[in-house]
């Protein structure tokens, strides 16, 4: 800091204040500005065309000035620059005169078709116009004092040619090799920009990495308007490239270091999205493609627009739930990205048809796209603007990322902002993601790995093996999910060729059961069952044959009962006979003895 | 002087063509000089070549002066940077000398004369 502001004395409380100073200072002075009559006039900038550049530096380089692109070897300076050029041609009818000093015009055209460009025809098209400027140092000889007109000479010839508004220098500092008098050109590289500041035109002047300085010449002391440096770093054998914006005098900018790429399609620099969160969110519904899942979610499936992260150890099944998500989406029209670190596309069009998803069929239609490439092939920035790019491209509504787990490496932090900013665009974007994540190690970390994403996570479903009585079985719950009131219940995963399926698991005492354990204690419970049944009815067959019994005896002793009355009454009625007959016989013998006839009549009868 | 020797765009000198030197090159020693407009430097150069081919190279140089602020595009044909440039086209290989020339011997080096035998 001390360096920064010479003249502030060496006391900490002077320069902890120092910034206040400076920005009341602005502010005072900004107040003047706005009470002019005259509003004052906006810094012109140029487009680059360069995807994502022209964000972080809202709206270009400066128009009409020049411009420092500095940065190590094979940092993509040249590269920049050229499109800087071939863009201002193409894009924005600004025809741009490339002067080279290291390569020749053939050799830069060579390097530029690789991105596409056609220099032949541009400048057939009298677009833009070569000039290889062959310093040969060998062969020149100094003598007296001398100027570099013939530079301004060519550079003036070129840029009526074609009318140029574009001018890139590659590499300036060539000329240093080349002459020994460094006075003489130091001081012609002043007049070089001032020059070129004159006539409005846009320049872009590459430079070489100094030691300890931006350029190697110091050639940021004569460009005060805009300086970039661009920087090629390799951490764990895994190279990344970052932009920074250094200096852009009378605007705001970026001022981190954004990563950036070059690939066929050009150079693109990843902007950092907004750091507010003022997303619009949306109240719809997509499916997760597993009707169980959504049942679990409120019956409807995740909100639109929102990250959903699937973590799970390694076979959970977390792609499966990957693929079902993307093939329900196409099937309902929308477009899908699918990113895979592990998985070519037969490969996972081949596994997937084994749970009955076809993801062929989608991808003929147009509908998804499916986008596979090794993790280590790049460093993490890389992956992102990568993604970024086909996101741009193609437009999904939904982007599955398989695994994302794949994409932490390096310093956690970097990642967790880096994923931040993902996540960000994906959201800016209404873009429903999500991430599928590999979780590894002991139990009690699963919930507490993602390097810290999981906060950024809208819903997160966990699939997690339980390991039981030899055999391994996959459990799903969704641990957290933002705006609905979810299922906390743990169910079982099924994975069947007629897709996915989550069944409740047997909840018993103090246990959780999948698999065949569940379906044991199914079964022992069914046995319990139709035992019980089973004694239940013994139960009351004996009490039927008891009841039956005493039923019988009862009838027995009815018809004892009426045998018994049927002899008493015959009993009686003998008895009445004998006593009526001993009635008779008494009064036949009374009439025997003393009587008459007609009771002896009626005893002969009686006998 | 000065403006009738810059107004001439081209000045020629024939020499008859002497093998007197040994083992050395025979042929004319043909000389372009680069300038743009009449500068002080350019203008100095001129006088200083005239000088020194008149003393060393009698009868046996050929000298094109180009002024670049009237035809731009032969800049780019012998990679003209530096303002004065001499190029001495023949003998090959090709040499140059930038500057006002006003160190003789450095051009008489630089022109490697004396190490084709064209001067002693």
């Amino acid at each position: 800091m001390s360096c920064s502001s010479p003249g502030v004395p060496a006391m900490g409380t002077t320069v902890r204040h120092f910034p206040i100073f400076w920005r009341n200072y602005a502010l005072a002075t900004s107040r003047v500005r706005q009470s002019d009559k005259e509003k004052p006039r906006q810094l012109e900038k140029a487009l680059t065309g360069i995807a994502g550049f022209d964000q972080v530096t809202n709206g270009g380089l400066p128009k009409g000035r020049p411009t420092i692109v500095c940065g190590g070897p094979g940092c993509g300076k040249t590269m920049f620059a050229m499109e800087f050029l071939v863009r201002g041609a193409t894009e924005f009818n600004e025809p741009g005169v490339l002067m080279t000093f290291e390569e020749t015009g053939e050799e830069m055209t060579k390097n530029v078709a690789s991105l596409g460009f056609d220099l032949k025809a541009l400048a057939a098209r009298k677009k833009i116009m070569l000039d290889y400027v062959k310093i040969e140092p060998a062969e020149i000889e100094e003598t007296g004092t001398y100027d570099l007109e013939g530079l301004f000479v060519r550079l003036q010839y070129a840029v009526d040619k074609i009318g140029a508004k574009r001018i890139v220098l590659d590499t300036l500092e060539a000329v240093f090799s080349g002459f020994a008098n460094a006075g003489i050109l130091r001081a012609e590289i002043r007049r070089l920009f001032r020059w070129l500041k004159d006539r409005g035109l846009t320049t872009v002047v590459t430079a070489e990495r100094g030691d300890g300085s931006l350029t190697r010449y110091g050639l940021e002391e004569y460009v005060s308007d805009c300086v970039i440096f661009l920087d090629h770093r390799v951490t764990d054998q895994v190279s990344t490239r970052r932009l920074r914006v250094v200096k852009y005098r009378g605007t705001s900018h970026g001022a981190d270091e954004y990563p950036f790429l070059i690939d066929d399609q050009g150079f693109s620099v990843l902007p950092s999205s907004s750091m507010r969160l003022n997303h619009t969110v949306s109240n719809e519904r997509i499916s997760s493609g597993v009707p169980d899942l959504d049942a679990m979610l409120e019956g409807k499936g995740f909100y639109k627009g929102t990250s959903v992260l699937v973590s799970g150890t390694a076979g959970s099944g977390k792609s499966s739930l990957g693929a079902s998500l993307a093939n329900r989406s196409c099937s309902d029209g929308r477009k899908v990205l699918y990113v895979a670190f592990e998985e070519s596309f037969s490969q996972a069009a081949r596994n997937m048809r084994s749970i009955g998803i076809n993801l062929e069929k989608h991808r003929k239609k147009g509908l998804l796209r499916f986008e596979a490439w090794r993790p280590t092939q790049s460093g993490l920035e890389m992956h992102l603007l990568r993604i970024h790019k086909l996101i741009e491209e193609f437009n999904p509504e939904v982007v599955i990322i398989d695994p994302v787990s794949n994409l932490m490496m390096g310093n956690p932090h970097e990642v967790n902002s880096m994923l931040m900013r993902l996540m960000d665009f994906l959201k800016m974007r209404q873009i429903t993601a999500m991430f599928t994540s590999l979780t590894e190690g002991s139990r009690k970390e699963f919930e507490q790995t993602e390097v810290g994403i999981s906060s950024l996570i809208d819903t997160w479903i966990l699939v997690r093996d339980i390991e039981l009585n030899g055999e391994r079985n996959r459990c799903i719950y969704v641990l957290k999910s933002r705006g609905m009131a979810h299922s906390n219940q743990v169910r079982e995963f099924v994975m069947s060729s007629k897709g996915i399926h989550l069944l409740p698991v047997y909840i018993g005492v103090g246990t959780v059961l999948t698999g065949s354990a569940r379906l044991n204690q199914e079964a022992r419970e069914k046995a319990e069952g139709l035992i019980r049944q089973q004694t239940a009815e013994e139960k009351i067959r004996v009490r039927e044959r008891r009841r039956k019994a005493v039923e019988a005896q009862i009838a027995s002793l009815h018809l004892e009962l009426s045998d018994e009355e049927t002899e008493s009454s015959l009993l009686a009625a003998e008895q009445l006979n004998k006593a009526e007959r001993l009635a008779q016989d008494r009064f036949e013998m009374s009439a025997l003895r003393g009587g008459k006839s007609n009771s002896a009549g009626r005893a002969k009868k009686v006998g | 002087m000065k403006p009738k020797a810059a107004a001439k765009p081209k000045s020629k000198k024939v020499a008859s063509k002497k093998s007197d030197a040994k083992n050395g090159y025979a042929g004319l020693v043909e000389l372009r000089l680069y300038v743009a407009g009449q500068t002080p430097k350019s203008l100095a150069a001129l006088a200083n070549l005239k000088k020194i081919c008149d003393a060393h190279l009698t009868g046996r140089y050929k000298v094109h002066v180009i002024d670049l602020v009237k035809t731009p595009q032969l800049a780019q044909g012998d990679q003209i940077l530096a303002i004065p440039t001499l190029v001495r086209k023949l003998p090959v290989p090709i040499r140059k000398i930038i500057g006002d020339l006003s160190d003789l011997e450095r051009v008489l080096v630089g022109l490697n004369l004396r190490e084709t035998g064209i001067v002693n």
